[in-house]
């Protein structure tokens, strides 16, 4: 076990160093995700009480499309000198490749998170009613995320899937996700009159289920 | 004792076989050196032996694994050295080596000597330890593949053209780091196209065509 959370720790701050590195978060997603913003904004030409009442299913929609660069970029630093086959000789436990891979992806998730989070409280004039609900959502929503996406990622390099077929495999299953975090977040944010912490019971259910799954495939596919 | 042993092995490779029933026994000690025309499945039969592609048909033996149910004992204790680098190209070379070497279970008390060992018997020095991986060039970088390659000290060394992009010297140190591998236990299979450099250090040669072994012969290293 021991070793298991020191492999996570080795693959997650490999990837996170990586990321530092290349600045593809700094330089490249945040802008994006940036951009997406803006130009909801100006493509639903709203009032800002209109803008305040769709935040929440912007900031989501937002995350899930800068999800879909992180993860494609966290498997090409796998894919570009086959460092993959590296890793599976190396003899470390494909959860603990599944589970650091995740990790590095949720935390570059969650900066982004924060960037986008203060994006609507600044182009849109959202308001915080429960910072704990908006908190927790974010961090089990982008676990979800990550989770889901890193197995898919490992799926498609497997597979010998094209990168651009992505989006197309991974977007109508997080759905569910989606639904739930921008509920949770409407409550969050005081733009819906329901109870935000069923629908992140819901989220963190998801977020259990997935890293579940995602690791025991992991370990299949390594297998096999 | 045999490290290898396959017997009738059929592999396929995006669903065409690659290997089309190989034999093969390879004893502990012993280097091998692996020949064939572009396409006869040396590459193939490596990634085999290290556990990394499934047979189709056949049985196999590596290490007193059972390659088809054992494959995750057997990959810990072969090194693979492929035509990719298996660098990470944003990391510097030290820490490319540090992570190989710590991601490997190496013991805590042992890494820093044996990442001192690797970087000198491949001559990389303070300045290259410190630079990207992507600002080296092709023998610089087969030189940090083959510290990465050595540091682990696998049982079964499974090499593919590791003399490619090399110099002169830096030939020399893979061959002699190839007699030193065997001196301490280890066995060594070898694919290359370097007909004349392999042949002096192996002690068989065996020839590959259309996925099936063909031909053993004696090598110069009796």
């Amino acid at each position: 076990m021991k070793r298991l959370f020191a492999d996570i720790g080795l693959i997650t701050s490999k990837d996170l160093k990586i990321e530092l590195r290349s600045r593809v978060l700094t330089n490249q997603v945040a802008p994006f995700a940036l951009m997406i913003l803006v130009l909801f904004g100006i493509a639903l030409d709203a009032d800002q009480q209109s803008l305040r009442n769709f935040a929440s299913g912007l900031f989501w929609i937002s995350v899930l499309l800068c999800a879909l660069m992180a993860i494609s970029r966290s498997m090409t630093i796998e894919r570009d000198d086959e460092a993959l086959v590296g890793l599976n000789l190396s003899g470390v436990d494909p959860i603990a490749i599944f589970l650091g891979k995740t990790c590095a992806i949720a935390i570059q998730l969650l900066v982004l998170e924060i960037f986008l989070g203060v994006g609507i409280i600044l182009l849109y004039r959202s308001e915080v009613e429960d910072l704990w609900l908006l908190v927790a959502t974010g961090l089990f929503a982008c676990i979800a995320v990550s989770a889901l996406g890193t197995i898919f990622g490992f799926l498609a390099s497997g597979l010998g899937v094209r990168e651009t077929l992505l989006p197309i495999l991974l977007l109508p299953l997080l759905l569910p996700v989606l639904i739930g975090a921008t509920r949770a977040f409407d409550d969050a944010l005081g733009v819906a009159a329901i109870n935000g912490w069923n629908w992140f019971a819901f989220v963190a259910g998801l977020t259990v289920l997935l890293t579940g799954v995602g690791a025991g495939a992991n370990y299949l596919l390594a297998e096999n | 004792m045999s490290v290898v042993k396959l017997e009738g092995l059929v592999a396929l490779l995006e669903g065409f076989p690659a290997l089309t029933g190989v034999d093969l026994t390879v004893n502990a000690g012993e280097i091998v050196f692996v020949k064939g025309p572009n396409g006869a499945g040396k590459t193939t039969l490596l990634h085999l032996c290290a556990g990394l592609i499934q047979p189709k048909e056949g049985k196999g033996q590596i290490l007193g694994h059972d390659l088809s149910s054992e494959r995750t004992p057997i990959r810990k204790r072969v090194g693979l050295l492929s035509h990719s680098s298996g660098l990470y190209r944003d990391l510097t070379v030290l820490e490319n080596i540090t992570f190989w070497t710590q991601i490997a279970g190496v013991e805590k008390s042992e890494i820093d000597n044996r990442i001192s060992w690797a970087l000198e018997r491949m001559e990389l020095d303070n300045k290259l330890q410190n630079q990207k991986v992507r600002s080296l060039s092709v023998g610089q970088k087969r030189r940090a593949s083959l510290a990465v390659f050595i540091v682990r000290r696998p049982d079964l060394w499974l090499m593919d053209e590791p003399h490619a992009g090399l110099d002169q010297e830096g030939r020399q140190a893979v061959d002699d780091l190839i007699e030193e591998s065997v001196k301490a236990g280890a066995t060594v299979i070898v694919a290359s196209h370097d007909l004349e450099r392999v042949l002096n250090l192996a002690t068989r040669v065996v020839t590959l065509s259309g996925g099936a072994v063909v031909g053993v012969d004696h090598g110069g290293n009796k």
